[in-house]
């Protein structure tokens, strides 16, 4: 693999070209319909049916994370890296619940992020700002795990160096997606997400089907899957991991599943998918759709198994100590060099497209809810443009100093700390949707202490490799189990702002208004006072 | 006064059991740990969780039918 792989290379950069290219020629045609404005972006963001939102929404749960990270978890770790399945199917349930609720709420008081609804509802910029910033923080981790997700494909395709040049092909992933976002905001990649998702699914299919069978069918995949996790690991002595869980692990598994599942529907860009629908009955549906996805991610987890199973290739991925390469390694093994640059190509622009959404979606809580609301409440939508496309820089620049800070032995770790983090809005925004009885000051405190908490285990968390944020998961204290700081962190928060609510509400501390109804939380389509919302997706 | 689009009690019990039922079976990791029996190769362990996945979209289709003729659409 030392020398670039022409072949790989040539398809993989055409089918890139090509989906871009598509991309902002669609954007372009459309364009002549509206104004030059914000606005303009709106066309994503009105009256999207099941059909439209499922693409959409499944976009935000294919990326690099499926592709790469929790393949790799599962092929350096075995049953462990599981976890990402029950988490796939858990966050369905809470999306039913929480979904609608917020599309109403939103659609009747014409909220376009979660901190704008979070403020509404309690009354308190300063709750809103802690959840804005929340998210932006959150982001980072996450789009620096699709940079790592791009960084693999292009590793394996041969595009790499010694010395300074080492850092190639990040720096290069990182300069794509800078210059994507800048031009091409976020119409593009709504536009895009068909084809992606269509090559991403080609892809998918084709190696789950394809591969078993060359390489001797599930029950010899497993099989071998477990003889090479059992062997000890040099660095440890202990084995890397096993096909089912251990009693030292099946907290953890259950705490990583459900810390997530509570993250998935919060995060700034799931949102801005949920509320561009059209209807509130296309998200209850979509709940039911979506787990389609999560049955193929599922899996795409086992291509970590199938990358074991193959000696060579499972050679390559621990000679590059780089467990992220196991699937592309696969690919790039079992299949010609024609396909497995379509395959690449599928991952790149599978990366590439969420992290362009994800850094809009946090430049969007900084513009609204940042600068406008505490900096120029009258700033034109110009300048708002400006600044957007300024934040949606420096959040990349964000995400580039956690890739080059952290261990990358396992990406999938860049998502959990983002979970630590945003997990801790979850009271104010997935709690605050069904019930007002919180008091704005003690979810205020339950989350200051909380994202300390949070912050510092994880901070704390060391390993050979590396001295800080080596894991996500923790002891638990009095517990004397390892679950996942997102959850520990959550329950401390909890009882933060329920104690503190009852002393709050004891001492008549004056709490916020709630400028919502009971009523705007049921509110449909077509119901007085709802609003469409065709800015959701424009500044 | 009850909102007329909210849903009867019946149902929402039948509901919150629909819904809350894959984080039980999910969250008992102990329970489905286990190799044997072993489905097309795959060992107890994953085909029982990917089974789920599906159960879990059934549950969550059956709790939409439910609220939206309870709820009027």
């Amino acid at each position: 693999m030392s020398d670039v792989n022409g072949v790989e290379l040539t398809v993989f950069i055409i089918f890139f070209a090509l989906v871009t290219v598509m991309g902002f020629a669609a954007a372009r045609w459309r364009r002549g319909q509206t104004l030059m404005h914000l606005d303009e972006w709106g066309l994503a963001g009105r009256g999207f049916g099941t059909f439209t939102t499922w693409f959409l929404l499944g976009g935000d749960l294919y990326t690099a994370y499926t592709f790469i990270a929790v393949p790799a978890a599962v092929f350096a770790g075995g049953a462990m890296g599981f976890w990402a399945l029950p988490y796939a199917a858990i966050a369905y349930p809470i999306v039913f619940l929480i979904g609608p609720r917020l599309w109403s709420v939103s659609h009747v008081h014409g909220y376009v992020t979660t901190a704008d609804f979070v403020r509404g509802r309690f009354g308190s910029k300063s709750l809103g700002l802690a959840v804005a910033l929340t998210g932006i923080m959150a982001m980072m981790p996450y789009i620096a795990l699709q940079l790592v997700g791009i960084q693999a494909v292009l590793t394996v395709i041969g595009v790499k160096g010694s010395g300074l040049a080492k850092d190639l092909p990040l720096l290069i992933a990182f300069a794509l997606l800078a210059a994507y976002t800048y031009t091409s905001g976020l119409r593009a990649p709504a536009l895009i997400a068909f084809v992606k998702d269509s090559l991403i699914y080609l892809v998918i299919i084709v190696a789950i089907i394809y591969i078993p069978t060359k390489l001797g069918g599930w029950g010899h995949i497993f099989d071998s899957a477990q003889a090479s996790l059992a062997k000890p690991n040099p660095a440890t002595g202990k084995p890397s991991g096993s096909l089912i869980t251990s009693d030292m692990t099946h907290w953890a598994y259950g705490t990583l599943a459900l810390g997530s599942a509570l993250a998935l529907f919060i995060y700034p860009h799931t949102v801005t998918g949920t509320l561009a629908s059209g209807r509130r009955n296309v998200i209850k549906r979509n709940a039911a759709l979506l787990p389609a996805y999560s049955l193929l991610l599922g899996l795409l987890a086992l291509l970590g198994y199938m990358a074991l199973a193959q000696p060579d290739v499972a050679a390559a991925v621990k000679a590059a100590k780089n467990p992220q390469l196991a699937v592309p390694t696969l690919f790039d093994h079992v299949f010609p060099s024609w396909f497995a640059g379509v395959a690449f190509a599928a991952i790149g622009v599978g990366a590439l497209v969420p992290a362009a959404i994800m850094s809009i979606a946090a430049s969007n809580l900084f513009t609204r809810n940042v600068y406008k609301e505490f900096f120029r409440p009258d700033a034109s939508p110009a300048e708002q443009t400006r600044v957007a496309q300024l934040v949606s820089l420096l959040v990349k620049l964000g995400a580039l100093v956690f890739v080059l800070a952290f261990d990358k032995t396992l990406s999938i770790n860049l998502q959990l700390l983002g979970g630590i983090w945003i997990v801790q809005t979850f009271p104010s925004l997935g709690l605050g949707l069904y019930t007002r009885w919180f008091h704005r000051w003690a979810l205020l405190a339950g989350w200051a202490v909380a994202m300390v908490y949070g912050t510092l285990t994880a901070y704390n968390q060391h390993s050979p490799a590396q001295r800080h944020f080596a894991q996500s998961t923790a002891d638990v204290p009095f517990l004397h189990h390892t679950a996942y700081i997102a959850l520990t962190a959550f329950v401390l928060n909890m009882v933060v702002v329920l104690v503190l609510t009852a002393i709050l509400r004891a001492a008549r501390v004056p709490d916020g208004t709630d400028e919502t109804d009971d009523g705007d939380y049921l509110a449909d389509a077509g119901d007085p006072g709802v609003r469409e919302r065709p800015e959701l997706v424009a500044e | 006064m009850p909102d007329p689009r909210s849903t009867s009690p019946a149902v929402r019990v039948v509901v919150a059991v629909l819904l809350i039922a894959p984080f039980v079976v999910y969250l008992a990791v102990p329970s489905y740990a286990r190799v044997k029996p072993r489905l097309a190769g795959f060992p107890f362990f994953y085909w029982w969780q990917l089974l789920w996945v599906i159960i879990t979209a059934v549950f969550i289709g059956i709790a939409y039918l439910l609220t939206r003729t309870g709820g009027r659409r």
